[in-house]
């Protein structure tokens, strides 16, 4: 059987300065066993059109800059091989659920401010100081948060997560991965001042267990059962408030 | 661009309508939630019955009446489909909902969880209709 | 931002779930297709005396109103959520009427069961 000589990508272009709309067009891309849709998008910028636009760092599944959608899956391009997706035409479409600024780089502002909102960063429990030495932690602990922190911010989560889609002000798959991340780290006590964004509608409310941002992660971080868990939490502290300090494990 | 002015920003929303159709992973959470509406018409079903009960022997025997009808006979196999595949579907999502169990330093897999939960199931079935084989007149 | 009172409906339809998920299929089975064909249970397993004595009970009255109460607030909770998943907003008129509908069913379930006496 040989091997096919080329490969059609059918891209999503826009660029708001001369398109009301986004519009498809297609490319032809030699082929080769490793070509992976990355690296089929870096022959058309190179070789064919030097107009398309994409983000894109380490080419290998660490940085979550290549996210898009192929075929109608969240998937990050660097790791998703054509000869899996042949014999084509392979669709490639910007991040679901987030405004396209160009061609297949999207609006990711509100993802920045949520993460931000959530306080991504240990808050000491009991802080040390440098001479008091590390903060010590057994590895069941670890083990407790490990996958969690797994998150490279890469956005998949949200382009599978419809109810992101169907309301930009849902905090989110990742962002409440990561929140559940740092609460749950052994090392942390900054609980209490991550409640808020936890219990509001926006928080983990708005998640109906859909489940797929779980199957996309190329990570396997799980952001399923970070949020589920945490109904759980944020109902205890619903009904428990005026009994325990906010926050209380 | 040659002016050396950055064109100006204007994003372009998707819309959302449909997108449930767009995969088949979707497809199968529409159904899911679905079998709520089975859930639903059960309630429905029985409180019409208590209320039967209430007003006296003549109506609960139309309710009664009325379950043997090829209809309401029908309706019952739906209902009784659409609760298997809630209970899968329940158990299916459950291992999501709990925090991650570790049993002798080893991590609780979800799929053990899946199978207690059927497990569960089909033990109270059963259980309840021995129950109710044991309560005959 | 403002805090979600959702736990309430929330804790509502897991009970709800869990225990239609466990009971549902026997119960659809025995009171909707065994009992009223006279299968395995024979004629009289659901007639009015002795539905009227299980009902009669403390203990039959809790249960069958537990799992009216519980299976009707868990299906109008998922029932809103999928209004919403199909573009319809989950505003006031919407939430009145699917958890209105839920206190509907469970007050006339209560009034039903309470008017049956003991």
């Amino acid at each position: 059987m040989t091997e096919p000589r080329t490969v059609e990508l059918e891209v999503l272009r826009y660029r708001p300065e001369r398109d009301s709309e986004p519009v498809w067009q297609r490319y032809t891309v030699p082929y080769s066993h490793d070509l992976s849709v990355l690296q089929a998008l870096q022959h058309v910028k190179d070789e064919l059109d030097g107009t398309l636009s994409y983000r894109w760092s380490c080419r290998m599944a660490i940085c979550g800059s290549c996210g898009m959608m192929v075929n109608g899956k969240p998937k990050l391009a660097c790791e998703t091989f054509v000869r899996d997706l042949m014999p084509g035409p392979i669709r490639i479409e910007a991040l679901a659920h987030f405004p396209i600024e160009r061609d297949l780089v999207v609006n990711a502002e509100g993802f920045i401010r949520k993460l931000e909102g959530i306080k991504p960063y240990l808050i000491p429990l009991q802080p040390r100081t440098l001479e008091q030495g590390e903060y010590i932690q057994t590895p069941l602990q670890l083990e407790r948060i490990e996958q969690f922190s797994s998150c490279i911010n890469c956005m998949l989560c949200y382009a599978a997560c419809p109810q992101f889609g169907l309301n930009p002000e849902f905090t989110g798959p990742g962002v409440l991965a990561l929140l559940h991340r740092y609460n749950d780290d052994s090392r942390d006590g900054g609980r209490a001042q991550r409640m808020e964004v936890m219990n509001a509608e926006e928080g983990v409310w708005s998640c109906t267990a859909v489940g797929y941002c779980s199957e996309v992660c190329p990570k396997h971080v799980d952001p399923a059962n970070a949020v589920n868990q945490n109904k759980v939490n944020s109902a205890k502290d619903y009904f428990l408030r005026f009994l325990q300090p906010r926050g209380a494990r | 661009m040659t002016d050396g002015k950055a064109a100006p920003r204007r994003p372009f929303v998707r819309p959302m309508a449909g997108w449930w159709r767009r995969d088949p992973f979707f497809v199968r959470y529409m159904v899911r939630e679905a079998t709520a509406l089975a859930v639903l018409v059960y309630a429905i079903v029985l409180t019409v019955g208590v209320v039967r009960l209430a007003q006296g022997e003549a109506a609960f025997a139309g309710w009664l009446q009325a379950l043997r009808s090829p209809a309401s006979l029908l309706l019952h196999l739906v209902l009784l489909a659409s609760f298997v595949v809630h209970a899968h579907s329940w158990f299916e999502i459950m291992p999501k909902t709990m925090p991650l169990i570790f049993v002798q330093g080893k991590r609780l897999a979800a799929a053990a969880i899946q199978r207690a939960g059927w497990a569960a199931t089909v033990l109270v079935t059963v259980l309840v209709f021995a129950l109710a084989l044991w309560a005959r007149p | 931002m403002r805090r979600s009172n959702a736990p309430i409906f929330w804790l509502l339809f897991g009970a709800g779930g869990m225990l239609s998920a466990l009971l549902g299929t026997v119960l659809v089975l025995i009171t909707g297709l065994l009992a009223p064909l006279g299968w395995a249970l024979g004629p009289d397993w659901m007639s009015y005396p002795r539905a009227l004595a299980f009902a009669q009970q403390w203990l039959g009255k809790t249960f069958v109103f537990v799992v009216i109460m519980l299976f009707a607030w868990h299906a109008m909770h998922r029932l809103l959520h999928s209004l919403h998943d199909i573009g319809v907003h989950p505003g006031v008129a919407a939430k009145l009427a699917c958890y209105g509908g839920a206190a509907l069913i469970t007050i006339v379930a209560a009034a039903a069961l309470l008017s049956i006496g003991w």
